[in-house]
């Protein structure tokens, strides 16, 4: 960072209001040329809000915007773009079904006599993504990618188009260790080249990676911003939640506790060309941990429990009895419940209430006759909404206004409400912050005392480790280990998923 | 229940619309609001209105459904025709009047479940999927009629088109049963909660459980038994079954009774009562224009420019533009 | 009805009205483009044509176009492969006609245009058989002209499709008539689109607008269908058509008879569906004597009103497919 540089991009006093809600309240903020400056708050602190401003999403209600100390004004982000600002938004916002190579130039592909030269898009997407260590077919539509590989494009699109500032909102949510790493050797260089980059994260040891300072905020408001050589994690933490946080890896004897019956169990499921068969048996009041590379198969393997992807052969039965999954409505009815990986394009129906969010797997499980009315429909979303703690400023208001973490809240909530016997969570703290975060294991832990049983994926080692009764290791979409008891560490995980000599982080096609 | 804000719900531009073109209509023919009793029936421009608009009210009902999916149903027009065929040739060929309904009525279902078949299992575009029906299904018409009209004079053919019912008009009596019977159904039940969610995100929908395959097949299959009924008013309003030109382009004005009434193409809410007041503002315009006694060239110049204002009054951004120029009027 | 049934009627009152035969035509092949079935005059047509060819035993080789230009030119040209010794063509647009006429000029086979022309150099058909749309109108003006006398009458118009060729002539035609007969004028004209629905809801609105109708002395219609559906229309609003409202239009179809019957609707124009028969009697006349017919030969524009056997008149027309 160049110290005491004039900032390249300035918030002043900023006022952002929704309705009745200040999504922020005067809020300042900046930016030095050559820094990496990390943005944190709890879920619906008024992170990405903040970024809208800056990248002309959103027009401020009060303070300023300067750019390179002179006031402006961005109508859109596209203006921002021309300025110099390129963002990488939460929600990624490419073109699904155009190819990836187009996502990566579309607005500004090189032509010759006016005539996009298609294969030159080619040649450049090509080399592009390879710096991020990712080599795919350019070629194919973006959709049939993972998130995590949507999310690379989009970083590598926004960091071509940035020339003086970079903004990434959650861009590791994601994303594996590795290619977290080859992104961080990409800010790295951009931040040597003299570019400001805001970043934005749930993870505090990556602000602590290449962060050099950080401003957080808190319920909209301005708490501090500090250079990060200066503090500790715990300060940062009590600053963004106001309190301590007890870090409560209750993992210690979860491996011991007590099991119940057999609640759900899959016998040689597996479908051609997705999942090579696999066998489990999930016990009442158990929680099994998935882990294994992006690709290995682990989101296909939920996909097929849940019969989002109709196994081609194998059986499952519940409580010993064999039921028939070949949809997800199906799987619904047999009382098992799935929070998707892809909360944008699988979980949320961002035009309808919180409410509506909320009740409708369950309205799905009564059927098109039994309609809950709308008392029964605000009782239950309430106090969904109150256990885990959603913060929206009512149940009224369309999904996708929320914050991010409280989508995702929404969408387990929309579970716990069906009162399932078995749930499956993909990738479930990705995007939360750390309060909810622990929130979320706190959640898991309490199902599990309930009786219920559950299947969670997560990238998060430690986090697996810490609710895991068992864990099974996919690879090759293949299982090949199961886990249990002291076998529980990461260590023992890691040498698992790395048995292998030819793994290596490939896409996850069609996941 | 929630409390229902009748100020505000007729303060929507849809029915200031509405109020504004009766009101021109007014003024070009200050009889417009005239109505009297004539041999038990009610008789009057404002009954012509809602008469001549319950066709594409009808279409509008079963459109909001389909358009609420995120589809479209471009077959309806010629579903009409041949539901009117189907009835013409029945009872001109000996059938009873039961009969003669009941298949018009048992065609348009199978019409919409065709339709239905092919957007969900065959996963075709609905504009794609409907639009073989909607040039086939004309073509099946003519071949119904051996592309004459079938003249019929089935008393029970034609009291669906032109007989009454305390004195309204049968096609305002069927399609307001349609349009309270249809609210009722999707406000009461569960359906209008899952077509909306499945109109808002298909695969969000599936993964919470929402059987959406058979709920599109319903829905479509109810757009083809609302074109048929719909058929069945305009063949009995004729005494005749016309392959060529029964409900010829009325899909694009169900469309856009559906889009007046503030129901977005891009799916999701939607309202069934608003759609049918957009019918019923296409409607006014055309009886407007009729009663007005401007040449027919300037007929469709201004159905478009009053149609453009309409869009243009429900737009976001002029209500976002009118609400900021209240609040800032209301700080000075 | 069966088809066989209509066909062999067909046939029946075809016999009756024309009774020359061409000896040197029969045995020919002919081929006919249609241009489709897309109203029941054109369905008449079809039939009437072929009854025609029938009789003067022609084998007719028939090609329903179905409303598209490529499928003419596709039969046109499977015509000339075969070498039929004429081709009889309604075209559907009137532009795109060279290049394969053309090819039929060079294969020495004379064309015929039926019941509408094209933009294409004259020498590329033998001659186009159609009717006068103008005099059409003309002929229904003059009949109200001497059937009002000198009494005030208000004529209330419903129009064909706006700018379609029909609409604009048989105005024109109407208007011609009138011109000069102070007491008789156009006081409000709409277009019904040539359909019976359209048709009816026009004259309501008339009606609404004129006093529940009892300004209005005639309605004078494009068309038989939307003369039939203001008919309807008028019965509603509580008044006589045929007594207190006249009805006068175009075409001549069957179910304008019925209304005449019923004492409804008081006359119309034919535009007669046997634009065959002139054809066929130019053709002969061109193959045995070699006489070129006129560019233009124009069908009668005959009156009809209910003194002339409206019920023998629906009961010849009925078969015929309208
Ligand atoms: N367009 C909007 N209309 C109404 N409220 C909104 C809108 N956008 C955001 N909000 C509200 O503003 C608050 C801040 O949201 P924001 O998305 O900035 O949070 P965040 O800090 O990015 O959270 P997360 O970490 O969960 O992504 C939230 O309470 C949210 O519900
Ligand atoms: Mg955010």
């Amino acid at each position: 960072m160049v110290e005491g540089a004039e900032p390249v991009v300035q918030a002043r006093g900023i006022v952002k209001i929704f309705g009745q809600h200040r999504a922020l309240d005067g809020v300042d903020f900046e930016v030095r040329p050559g820094e990496v400056h990390a943005l944190l708050g709890e879920n619906g602190a008024g992170k990405s809000t903040l970024i809208k401003i800056l990248t002309g999403a959103y027009q401020p209600d009060g303070g300023e915007v300067l750019l390179e100390g002179a006031p402006v004004r961005f109508s859109d982000p596209l203006d921002a773009q021309r300025h110099g600002i390129g963002t990488v938004y939460q929600e990624v916002n490419l073109l699904p079904n155009r190819s990836v190579a187009e996502n990566l130039f579309l607005g500004h592909q090189p032509t010759r006599f006016g005539i996009v030269q298609r294969k030159v898009i080619e040649a450049r997407a090509r080399d592009l993504l390879a710096g991020y260590g990712l080599e795919i077919d350019v070629k194919a539509e973006l959709g049939s990618y993972s998130v995590a590989v949507q999310q690379i494009v989009a970083i590598a699109r926004a960091v071509e188009l940035s020339g003086k500032v970079l903004v990434l909102d959650e861009p590791t949510a994601s994303l594996d260790r590795n290619e977290v790493a080859k992104m961080f050797e990409v800010v790295g260089r951009l931040k040597a080249r003299g570019l400001g980059i805001i970043f934005i994260t749930h993870f505090l040891d990556q602000v602590f990676e290449i962060a050099d300072r950080v401003t957080i905020l808190r319920n909209g408001r301005l708490i501090g911003t500090k250079v990060l050589s200066e503090v500790t994690a715990t300060d940062v933490v009590r600053m963004m939640l106001g309190k301590d946080l007890a870090f409560d890896h209750g993992g210690v004897g979860v491996a011991e506790a007590m099991q119940g019956p057999v609640r759900v169990e899959f016998k040689s499921l597996g479908r051609q060309g997705k999942v090579a068969p696999f066998s489990l048996a999930l016990h009442e009041g158990e929680v099994v941990g998935v882990a294994g590379l992006l690709g290995s198969g682990r989101t296909e393997m939920a996909r097929l429990m849940f019969g989002v992807d109709p196994a081609d052969c194998g059986e499952i039965s519940v409580g010993g009895r064999v039921v028939n999954i070949r949809n997800p409505a199906q799987a619904v009815a047999a009382g098992f419940g799935f929070c998707p990986e892809d909360r944008k394009l699988d979980g949320i129906f961002g035009d309808l209430s919180v409410r509506e969010n909320i009740i409708i797997a369950l309205q799905a499980k009564l059927g098109w006759f039994r309609a809950l009315n709308r008392d029964e429909q605000i009782e239950i979303a309430g106090n969904y909404a109150e256990a885990l703690d959603i913060r929206a400023a009512n149940h009224e208001m369309p999904v996708k206004l929320l914050s991010g973490g409280n989508q995702q809240k929404v969408i387990l909530a929309r579970w716990l409400a069906i009162d399932p016997n078995f749930l499956i969570l993909d990738e479930p703290t990705r995007g939360i912050d750390v309060g909810a975060h622990a929130e979320i294991v706190r959640t898991i832990n309490r199902l599990r005392e309930e009786g219920l049983a559950l299947l969670v994926i997560s990238s998060e080692l430690d986090e697996v480790v810490a609710y895991s009764n068992r864990i099974v290791v996919m690879r090759d979409r293949e299982m090949v280990a199961e886990l249990s008891g002291a076998d529980i560490a990461p260590s023992v995980i890691v040498a698992a998923i790395a048995d292998n000599p030819g793994a290596k982080v490939t896409a996850e096609v069609g996941a | 229940m929630r409390r229902i804000d009748w100020r505000g719900a007729l303060l929507r531009p849809q029915f200031m619309a509405l109020a504004a073109v009766l009101g021109i209509n007014w003024l070009l023919f200050p009889g417009f609001f005239d109505i009297t009793l004539q041999d038990g029936r009610l008789f009057g421009s404002v009954i012509d209105v809602l008469n001549r608009g319950a066709p594409v009210a009808i279409l509008a009902i079963g459109m909001t459904a389909v358009i609420a999916t995120k589809g479209v149903d471009l077959s309806v027009g010629a579903v009409m025709a041949i539901a009117g065929a189907v009835a013409a040739v029945l009872v001109t060929g000996g059938s009873s009047a039961i009969v003669a309904v009941g298949a018009a009525l048992l065609v348009g279902l199978l019409c919409g479940l065709w339709n239905g078949i092919l957007v969900t299992y065959l996963e075709i575009q609905p504009i794609i999927a409907t639009l073989v029906l909607m040039v086939a299904g004309r073509g099946l018409a003519q071949l119904v009629t051996e592309g004459s009209i079938v003249t019929f004079s089935d008393p029970v053919l034609i009291f669906i088109g032109t007989g009454s019912l305390f004195g309204m008009p049968m096609p305002i009596v069927i399609a307001a049963v349609l349009a309270i019977g249809a609210t009722l159904i999707v406000r009461k039940t569960a359906l209008g909660l899952l077509i909306e969610a499945v109109g808002v995100n298909r695969s969000a929908a599936r993964f919470s459980g929402i059987s959406s395959g058979l709920l599109l097949v319903v829905v479509y299959t109810f757009a083809g038994f609302c074109a048929a009924t719909s058929g069945l008013i305009v063949a009995g309003d004729i005494r005749g079954a016309d392959a060529n030109n029964a409900g010829l382009w009325l899909e694009l004005d169900a469309i856009l009774a559906v889009v007046i009434g503030g129901t977005s193409l891009l799916g999701g809410r939607f309202s069934i009562p608003m759609s049918v007041v957009g019918a019923l503002i296409i409607q006014a315009m055309n009886t407007g224009i009729l009663i007005s006694g401007f040449s027919p060239e300037f007929n469709l110049v201004v159905k478009s420019g009053v149609i453009i204002l309409i869009l243009v009054l429900q737009a976001p951004m002029t209500s976002q533009w009118l609400r900021k120029r209240m609040s800032e009027g209301k700080a000075q | 009805m069966s088809i066989i049934k209509k066909l062999a009627l067909a046939a029946g009152v075809s016999a009756l009205l024309s009774s020359a035969a061409y000896a040197d035509l029969s045995g020919k092949v002919i081929g006919f483009s249609q241009i489709g079935s897309e109203s029941g005059w054109r369905a008449a047509e079809t039939s009437v044509t072929k009854s025609e060819a029938e009789k003067l035993g022609i084998d007719l080789k028939f090609a329903d176009a179905q409303q598209k230009q490529e499928n003419q030119i596709k039969a046109i040209r499977g015509f000339i492969a075969q070498g039929v010794a004429a081709i009889l063509v309604a075209p559907v647009v009137s532009t795109g006609w060279e290049e394969v006429l053309t090819e039929a000029k060079e294969a020495n086979i004379p064309v015929i245009l039926l019941d509408r022309g094209i933009d294409a150099p004259q020498d590329l058909y033998l001659t186009s058989v159609a009717s006068d749309q103008v005099k059409e109108g003309h002929v229904a003006g003059d009949w109200l002209v001497k059937t009002v006398a000198d009494k005030d009458c208000k004529i209330v118009e419903l129009q064909g499709t706006v700018g379609s060729s029909p609409a604009i002539n048989r105005k024109k035609g109407f208007e011609d008539a009138l011109a000069g007969h102070a007491n008789l004028s156009i006081i409000r004209s709409q277009t019904g689109d040539f359909t019976r629905a359209k048709g009816k809801e026009v004259m309501e609105g008339f009606l609404k607008a004129e006093d529940g109708g009892k300004g209005i002395c005639a309605v004078y219609a494009h068309n038989d269908d939307m003369a039939v559906g203001a008919i309807q229309a008028i019965k509603d609003a509580g008044l006589k058509p045929g007594t207190d409202i006249l009805v006068v239009s175009i075409d001549g179809v069957p179910d304008i008879f019925q209304a005449f019957v019923a004492g409804e609707a008081n006359a119309t124009v034919e535009l007669t569906p046997n634009m065959a028969g002139p054809a066929f009697a130019a053709l002969d006349a061109y193959l045995t004597a070699g006489t070129v017919p006129e560019k233009f030969i124009i069908t009668e524009s005959k009156l009809y009103t209910p003194a002339d056997d409206a019920q023998g008149e629906y009961d010849r027309r009925k078969g015929l497919g309208y």
